[in-house]
């Protein structure tokens, strides 16, 4: 060796135990399924197993089981118990972390070193802090005694499974509802060993139950008689047929959608900072994150030291197996979400952006995408305004702050935005003026239990995490919250 | 081109020059230098990073105990790490006090280390507090000794109370001592001048003033060469190379005791100036414990075990 090169740093596979098929979690039990479909891993198209597809008897089951839990038992059961059991599944969460991370890096095509620091921690620490609230719903502003809404219908994405699995889980149980979850259709396993979580916590029955399928599954959990609320992540497509679907229902909604998120570095930005910010904002998790800074805004008269700098940096980004601990960028999750990146991506050269992509050798199997920048875009771009979610940044400059604002707001979106600047009256005026859920301040993609998360416009309805996210589990607590 | 066309030595110039520099953002470095200090060097590039290391290394005595004795036994380890295996490179230098720096010149030349240089802590070390006539005296005896580095302090004071060009005009006028006998690394002593913005200021100042190395500490105060401060510094000499076409080196000293630690800086170095820097001309490592924990290290990947430390010689 001549040079100082990374040998390969596998973290190993053998912790996880996969079965080769998979039925549904009803009831506190296994069932067979039906229909299984493969559910491959996106780094190189090894089927890991099957997966079943949940139909309507499946979903009665499942919307039946969480009603008789929550009345037989959850309902019934004081704050303090069941906060014992989400902080039970909190710490056996942790005990098998390495187990989680594994998994869901086999499974979604995320590197082991975001699974292992990011997403398993991260859902951990949304158990940990919704136990908490389980047993002071009296005191925390919602009115006297606020009421669980029954039963929840919760459908999430793929592109963090274990994650968003216990953002939607932990506050329900939190609340003292029971839930029915259904994964997306190409990430069920980490969901499926949650499952087995739930029975080693000795969840009652029922409380918990998880319906695998595709998004027909999904129509008929929210289309069911049954839930009482609908919690959704995933596009805005999606969220507006959902929203079509219960608005002559009795049923409440939270809606996650899609994003387009403006990261605005202005010029007396800490321009190195800026660019590890600008990376992180783009590349962590290859891109297929909802509040991804996926237009970048540079101000004018730093936009080519910036441009350069970070051009530099990405050539360090290292693309490949996603179990190498020194892995930075994944695999796409699918050859429809791959496709859907060529396609976008090809728009952009069609309508005149420059492309640019460090030299990086993509593996030969599976879904690969390279860390790419688009430059010369303008709000007239499709690249501007259609959400990629994947590791495609359009580039865009401006010359006054009013007119950075001005471009980051011109978007159906409002989910979440980045502001770049040493200026402290700077960061406080744009994000006042700023129309997105979240809005980080010299960082970007952080995220806490604590934290409120959600979007404004087209990005979604009521918030998760955080007191705000409770209220969207309790009866009448978001009116008394408005 | 004097102080590369960038300053023309004016007060006025410089501290335009250092208004200039964009802020560091603290957080932002820290988590830079953490989410670095995650990489995983096992198996072939661990065995590489280990010799380099070894060739990087200042190996270091800096006691008001030293004694000539002392001197060449460090002098006769820094030739030959591990006398059983010749396949050890030497260290990068010894680093001594000026007053040791003709003994362990003459017995580096009498064990076979010619090719090893020893530096000469200088100007005032540790704390730089001295008139500059007593800078430059100490300095010229440590270069007539045959010292081919000369490690000097700046004036912390000086600088903390804003009057950068007095630092500015000592560094300058220790560089033109050195002239072409002797490379100058300039000692930020990072723990005293606390915020990154201040390292990167200390950092262009020492650059533009004719540095040779910029050098993080003395070692006598803690913190010494945390990842974000050697993060910061490299970046600096990076910024420096697109600005002038000069690569300056990096020298982190005090707190790198292990092997894994050393390995952390290489990663940084690598990813932030980049692998030009992965060479003991651009990049040195200034310990006194840090060699054996490597020697014990690179017996192990070579034998598949532990040995007891009495394989590795003590100085």
């Amino acid at each position: 060796m001549t040079e100082f090169e990374y040998a390969p740093a596998l973290e190993s596979r053998s912790i996880v135990t996969i079965k080769p098929q998979y039925g549904h979690f009803i009831n506190g039990a296994f069932t067979q399924g039906s229909n299984h479909f493969p559910s491959i891993n996106p780094s190189d198209e090894e089927i890991l197993s099957h997966i079943a597809l949940g139909n309507a008897q499946d979903i009665d089951a499942a919307v039946d089981a969480a009603r008789v839990a929550y009345e037989s038992t959850w309902s019934k059961m004081s704050g303090k118990e069941r906060g014992k059991y989400l902080y039970r599944i909190a710490r056996i969460l942790q005990e098998r972390a390495r187990e989680f991370a594994v998994l869901e890096t086999l499974d979604n095509g995320k590197p082991i070193r975001e699974s292992r620091d990011v997403d398993v921690p991260l859902a951990a620490a949304h158990f940990f802090y919704h136990a908490g609230w389980a047993d002071k719903l009296d005191y925390a502003g919602f009115g006297e005694s606020p009421r669980a809404h029954g039963v929840a219908g919760q459908i999430i994405p793929w592109n963090f499974p274990i994650l968003m699995l216990a953002w939607k889980i932990a506050p329900a149980l939190a609340a003292g509802n029971t839930v029915v979850l259904k994964p997306a259709e190409t990430t069920s396993l980490t969901a499926l060993l949650f499952a087995e979580v739930c029975q080693q916590a000795e969840l009652p029955a029922g409380v918990v139950n998880i319906v695998t399928g595709d998004g027909s599954t999904g129509a008929g959990l929210v289309d069911h008689p049954g839930t009482d609320k609908i919690a959704f992540t995933g596009s805005t497509d999606v969220g507006k047929a959902i929203a079509r679907a219960i608005a002559p229902t009795h049923k409440k909604a939270t809606l996650e959608l899609g994003g387009k998120a403006a990261n605005i570095v202005f010029a007396d930005a800490a321009i190195d900072e800026a660019v590890e910010g600008i990376v992180n904002g783009i590349f962590f998790n290859q891109g297929h994150v909802c509040c991804a800074g996926s237009r970048l805004l540079l101000q004018e008269d730093v936009a080519e030291e910036i441009l350069a700098k970070l051009k530099v940096r990405m050539a360090k980004i290292r693309v490949g197996n996603p179990l190498d601990k020194n892995t930075d960028l994944g695999a796409i999750n699918s050859s429809e979400q791959l496709q859907k990146i060529r396609d976008l991506s090809q728009t952009g050269d069609e309508e005149g952006a420059e492309r640019w992509s460090p030299d990086c050798i993509l593996p030969g199997n599976g879904f690969w995408f390279p860390p790419t920048i688009f430059t010369g875009v303008t709000q007239a771009h499709r690249i501007a305004r259609e959400e990629i979610f994947g590791p495609v940044l359009s580039v865009l400059t401006f010359r006054t702050p009013q007119e950075a604002i001005d471009k980051a707001n011109n978007t159906p979106y409002g989910l979440s935005a980045g502001v770049w600047s040493e200026k402290g009256s700077r960061i406080l005026w744009a994000a006042q003026q700023l129309k997105a859920g979240v809005i980080w301040a010299n960082t970007f993609n952080k995220f806490d239990p604590a934290s409120p998360f959600g979007g404004y416009k087209e990005s979604g309805w009521g918030r998760e995490g955080g007191r705000h996210g409770l209220t969207a589990y309790l009866k009448e607590a978001e009116s008394n919250n408005e | 081109m004097k102080h590369y066309g960038l300053v023309d030595g004016t007060e006025g110039s410089l501290l335009n020059f250092l208004k200039g520099l964009p802020g560091v953002d603290q957080v932002g470095t820290e988590a830079r230098a953490a989410m670095l200090a995650t990489r995983s060097i096992k198996t072939s590039s661990k065995k590489f990073a280990i010799d380099l290391a070894i060739s990087m290394v200042d190996l270091t005595t800096l006691e008001g105990a030293d004694t000539p004795g002392k001197v060449q036994a460090l002098a006769s380890k820094a030739v030959r790490p591990d006398p059983t295996d010749p396949t050890v490179p030497s260290v990068g230098a010894i680093c001594v006090y000026n007053d040791m720096v003709s003994i362990a010149r003459k017995h580096l030349d009498l064990v076979g280390g010619a090719h090893v240089p020893v530096a000469a802590v200088s100007t005032a070390f540790p704390s730089g507090r001295a008139s500059m006539a007593v800078k430059i005296q100490d300095t010229t005896d440590a270069i007539n000794a045959g010292a081919g580095e000369i490690d000097m302090v700046i004036d912390r004071g000086a600088f903390l109370s804003g009057r950068y060009i007095e630092v500015f005009d000592e560094i300058t006028q220790i560089r033109a001592l050195c002239g072409d006998r002797a490379h100058l690394k300039v000692i930020l002593e990072t723990g005293e001048l606390v915020t990154y913005d201040n390292v990167r200021k200390a950092s262009f100042l020492a650059m533009l003033a004719g540095a040779d190395f910029i050098k993080t500490s003395t070692g006598k105060v803690a913190p010494a060469a945390t990842a974000p401060v050697v993060l910061v510094m490299l970046e600096a000499v990076r910024d420096f190379y697109q600005m002038t076409n000069h690569r300056i080196g990096v020298k982190p000293a005090g707190g790198i005791r292990n092997t894994k630690d050393a390995i952390k800086q290489l990663v940084l170095v690598n990813e932030t100036a980049g692998p030009e820097w992965l060479t003991p001309s651009l990049f040195r490592i200034g310990a006194s414990a840090l060699l054996n924990d490597l020697l014990m290290q690179r017996m192990k990947m070579r034998d598949g075990y532990y040995a007891s430390p009495t394989y590795v010689t003590i100085d």
